[in-house]
């Protein structure tokens, strides 16, 4: 559990950080908080020629913003800057419940927004987040800085719309403001394992009815989803267990579950199901 | 003072606490050579060749071994249990004509840093004609070696066992009531990985290795014998170590290599194993699959018990030998009368890590599947299954229970026990009558919530005997040399506190020597609970036999007779009112050019019998099938507890053990024999989330008549029969008796169970 070799960069700024990446190219590799990055090199499962660490960046650690206007991340934020967030409302709410699933409280320290996003675990909360919220990324290379909506960014297992000069360097988080509901649900073998499944849910409830709703599901096939279809569906229902049951039966033929050691495609397809559930019920709570 | 009894804080903590400790990572000599192992990445193939050139060339890399290079060291031997036919199926250092598992030491490379060493590793070509593996170990047997050994088969062995008329016992049953059970592939995962380091000083002529655990003794002996040394020119050495659990220092390939190496490369080797390669090499345990037919009469009595059961061994036999089939065999009966048995027990080999003991080996799988089969006597008589346990316990009056057959070579002969008295006190205790109502009250409101319950019996104790040295010195400085090894338990406290008990010193004058070959002409080591009741009770005779060397110098000194001394508070009186104090004592030895000093030695040929009651409460997730564990308690009788602390420390950390065996860890492998849980992603341990505050009842109402102490061993109880009461609780917790026939209770096995899918 040694790592290959390679070569160390430590960039002071952006821009310097862009010109090292964009020299090294395809056998460069980013270091941020490095949760996922070094155990994958120790076990040799990674083996980047370059790394270019970020954590002197100190311009890529910020968070503004609220749940009125959305909420701007910046790429170096640790998970834990969100166990109590620098802003109020639904957001800020929905943000540190969801940063206490992630992995274990030494791995928050250190761990970052960024990363996570980077890395796109399919079982990655903070990926949930972005896809169901509707995140934008910015990613930044020598050429300039471009925007991609979330929905374009995350492309399957491990990969994304980042090329390999590329460095996702902010996300903005949309407004979530007073008078939304967030449910989150996930389920895992231990608590900080990665999720066998999750749901994350926001709803306006007006008059008995469903009026605006955001659904997402992770940990259950290659990448985040947000389910629009079974958005459309809950528009306009009353917030009731069969309403969110008769969901739940609709996410599931929505997505295509992928099987592992601890789950087949049934059982995962059933946890879908479950989660969804859970996630509703809380939000409507 | 802290004599016995006392809840005394643990004198080895201080280094630990203040990160001092010198584990075998810790371990370096100037000029040393790291060894890396390339291992087979497939789990059965004929081993054509292994082409190490690319290797060779890279700077830094010293040597590269293969078989060609240790063809002439012996397989690694057994160090228990010699079973006829399995000496074909032991370990060589490297594979020579084929591998058999994934993991399987093909080569050894060694380079003068550890970075350099895996490079290397990873350019060592193993050509491998890849066969198909043998994954299950109820399959026929199978060759186990076609081309080198035509013939030989993958069962080397069958254990049987038996006594009473079985034949009788089913004809005269009320009704026979069957159970297949199956326990997973688990095993010990201490929190430090292997590791040793071998300095060979050519000067003297003296190889060691450090890093030694366990058993450093007989490891000196057989590491002697393999590589063709005199053993005075071996010696072992143990530091701290991270957990032991029954795999730690064990005799491995690993440790072979290392000493041969420092002896041929003229320069110490040190090996570190990472997490993977643990998970990989160190010894699996458990995987067990029984098939037990009971005959009963109508209160639920065991009449007889037949069983056939299954060892999955993995691909070789190591230093344990049969121990663990032989272990499950002749104790699978536990705290029953049962008056007719008759098992047989397979060993199988599989295309698998191999296996050896882990904390209550052979005892967690029996309990597992007994316990299930009192719980289905219950179901299927209608019957409340605490009056089943009850009716089938062995009674005090029967003690000591002869049960009429051997294990590990000595008879099982039950020495001590009050089962109905535990079971009583143990009931009251937990309240466990509120309990069951508390949950079907919670059932009742929509919550699937059970109490479970599980009966063991431990062993403890094993012999044949073992050595202790004291002495005192002028200064008050007394020193405890012990063939013993501490694997973290807490020994040097134990020791001092016997020790205490009869020189009334305090403990934290007391050095306690452990894991070093060249102190002590022999030591059997710690394993089998084995380390408080025979060293403890030679540390007692040698306590009493410095106390009587002291007292007749006492007598001397004060002019009178040695019985009409009294001896309070470390100091002894005469009746006329002179006094003079231990340590004085050891001063006036000293004086005169001696030493206040006196051996005991402390033999049994029989191993203890502590016992025992599992209960747990478990809350149950229907709809995704995961367990949380809300309430677990271990009722143990010792006999008598040294430290209570230190028992309550074992109890707890053997139940976490036994949680994750019973609901998260597993070694699974794909159908090609490629092992999945390979790392702690995959292979979960539980943590303090999954483990509740561990509830103890501690008894000392039956001491073991065997020992001068009275004690039995407290460090495998807390994990016997986890697997056993959380199965039973959840099925409790569904209303589904005999549901749960499996471990480890993974969600995705009980979702598969509970929606019949």
């Amino acid at each position: 559990m040694k790592p290959a070799a390679f070569a160390y960069l430590a960039p002071t700024t952006l821009g310097e950080a862009l010109a090292m990446l964009d020299g090294v190219q395809d056998d460069g590799k980013v270091l941020a908080g490095g949760q996922s990055l070094v155990p994958a090199m120790n076990f040799r499962l990674a083996r980047p020629a370059t790394l270019v660490d970020l954590n002197g960046l100190s311009e890529l650690d910020h968070v503004s913003g609220d749940s009125d206007r959305g909420v701007v991340i910046g790429a170096l934020v640790r998970h834990a800057a969100f166990h109590a967030p620098p802003f109020e409302g639904p957001l800020a709410e929905l943000l540190a419940k969801v940063v206490r699933d992630i992995a274990h409280y030494p791995i928050r320290q250190r761990g970052t927004f960024g990363g996570s996003l980077a890395h796109a675990d399919p079982a990655s909360e903070w990926c949930l987040v972005a896809a169901t919220l509707g995140a934008t990324m910015h990613l930044a290379s020598v050429a300039g800085t471009r925007t991609v909506a979330a929905a374009d960014f995350f492309r399957g297992t491990f990969t994304t719309a980042l090329a390999p000069n590329e460095i996702l360097v902010r996300v903005d988080l949309p407004p979530l403001p007073a008078g939304w509901r967030t449910g989150f649900y996930e389920f895992s073998r231990r608590k900080g394992d990665f999720a066998l499944a999750m749901a994350l849910a926001t709803l306006q409830i007006d008059g008995g009815a469903i009026r605006a709703v955001r659904l997402g599901v992770g940990g259950v096939s290659d990448r985040p989803r947000r389910l629009e279809t079974v958005e459309a569906f809950l528009a306009g229902k009353p917030p009731t267990p069969a309403t969110f049951a008769e969901a739940a039966e609709l996410a599931r033929g929505a997505v295509a579950v992928t099987a592992d050691i601890h789950a087949s495609e049934a059982y995962r397809s059933d946890l879908l199901g479950t989660v969804v559930r859970r996630a509703l019920a809380e939000a409507a709570a | 003072m802290s004599g016995i009894g006392v809840p005394a804080r643990r004198l080895e903590d201080g280094p630990l606490l203040r990160g001092e400790g010198r584990f075998a990572a810790d371990c370096n000599a100037p000029g040393q050579l790291h060894m890396r192992v390339v291992r087979s990445p497939v789990a059965f193939g004929r081993l054509l060749g292994v082409d190490a050139g690319e290797a060779s060339t890279l700077p830094g890399v010293v040597a590269v071994w293969t078989a060609a290079d240790v063809a002439d060291l012996p397989p690694i031997d057994f160090r228990m249990t010699r079973i006829e036919g399995l000496a074909p199926f032991r370990q060589r250092v490297l594979a020579a004509d084929y591998v058999r598992y994934v993991g399987d030491p093909v080569a050894v490379v060694f380079a003068t840093d550890a970075y350099v060493a895996e490079d290397a590793a990873d350019l060592v070509f193993c050509d491998i004609d890849e066969l198909d593996p043998v994954l299950d170990p109820l399959a026929d047997p199978s060759p186990f070696m076609p081309e080198t050994q035509p013939g030989l088969l993958s069962e080397p062995a069958v254990v049987r066992k038996g006594y009473g008329d079985i034949d009788a016992a089913f004809a005269a049953a009320h009704r026979v009531v069957e159970l297949t059970v199956r326990v997973g592939r688990h095993s010990g995962v201490p929190m430090e990985t292997r590791g040793a380091l071998a300095v060979h000083d050519a000067a003297r002529d003296i190889l060691t290795m450090h890093g030694a655990a366990k058993v450093p003794h007989y490891n000196r002996d057989a590491i002697a014998r393999m590589l063709g040394r005199d053993r005075e020119r071996v010696q072992l050495s143990e530091g701290h170590v991270g957990g032991g659990f029954g795999i730690r220092g064990e005799l491995y390939p690993e440790d072979v290599l290392v000493c041969l190496a420092a002896l041929r490369l003229r320069t110490p080797v040190k090996w570190v194993e990472d997490r993977r390669e643990h998970l990989l090499a160190a010894n699996h345990s458990r995987d067990q699959t029984h098939r037990l037919r009971a005959a009963v009469d109508a209160r639920g009595f065991i009449l007889g018990l037949d069983a056939e059961f299954f060892t999955d061994q993995g691909a070789y036999v190591r230093t344990h030998g049969g121990t663990v089939t032989d272990l499950a065999a002749g104790l699978l009966p536990g705290p029953y009368v049962i008056p007719a048995y008759r098992v047989a027990g397979h060993v199988r080999l599989t295309n698998k890590t191999p296996a050896g003991t882990y904390r209550a080996p052979g005892r967690y799988e029996t309990t597992f599947a007994r316990e299930r089969l009192v719980d289905r006597i219950g179901a299927e008589l209608g019957l409340d299954p605490i009056e089943v346990r009850r009716v089938n316990l062995i009674p005090e009056d029967a003690m000591p229970f002869h049960r009429g057959l051997d294990t590990l070579g000595t008879h099982v002969v039950h020495d001590s026990g009050r089962y109905h008295d535990l079971l009583d006190r143990t009931l009251a205790h937990v309240g466990f009558d509120d309990e069951r109502k508390r949950a079907a009250e919670r059932r009742s409101a929509g919550e699937a919530v059970g109490v479970g319950l599980g009966w063991f019996v431990e062993k403890s104790g094993l012999g044949p005997k073992d050595l202790v040295r004291i002495s005192l010195a002028g200064d008050g400085r007394l020193e405890i040399v012990t063939g013993v090894a501490s694997i973290g338990q807490g020994v040097e406290t134990a020791l001092a506190q016997i020790c205490a008990e009869t020189l009334h010193l305090p403990i934290e004058t007391m050095r306690v020597v452990h894991g070093q070959t060249d102190r002590i002409a022999y030591g059997m080591g710690a394993f089998a609970s084995r380390v408080t009741v025979m060293t403890g009770s030679a540390v007692q005779i040698a306590s009493a036999g410095l106390l009587a060397t002291a007292r007749a110098a006492a007598a001397t000194m004060l002019q009178a007779a040695p019985d009409a001394l009294g001896f309070d508070g470390g100091v002894f009186a005469s009746p006329a009112g002179a006094s003079v104090s231990l340590q004085a004592v050891a001063a006036h030895f000293e004086a005169s050019g001696k030493v206040l000093a006196a051996e005991g030695e402390f033999a049994a040929d029989h191993m203890n019998y502590p016992y025992g009651i599992h209960i747990a409460r478990v809350r149950v997730d229907r709809e995704t099938g995961g367990v949380a564990v809300e309430r677990f308690i271990v009722a143990y009788d010792i006999g008598r507890a040294v430290n209570p602390l230190l028992v309550e420390g074992q109890i707890a950390g053997a139940c976490a053990q036994g949680i994750g065996g019973a609901l998260f860890e597993e070694f699974v492998y794909d159908e090609g024999g490629q092992p999945l849980a390979a790392s702690f992603v995959d292979y979960l341990m539980p943590t303090c989330h999954e483990v509740p505050d561990v509830e103890t009842f501690l008894r000392e109402d039956a001491p073991s008549p065997l020992n001068p102490l009275g004690v039995k061993g407290a460090g495998e109880g807390g994990i016997t029969a986890v697997g056993a009461a959380i199965a039973a609780a959840i099925d409790d917790a569904l209303g589904r008796p005999g549901l749960v026939s499996r471990l480890p209770v993974s969600p995705a096995r009980l979702h598969a169970l509970i929606s019949g899918r």
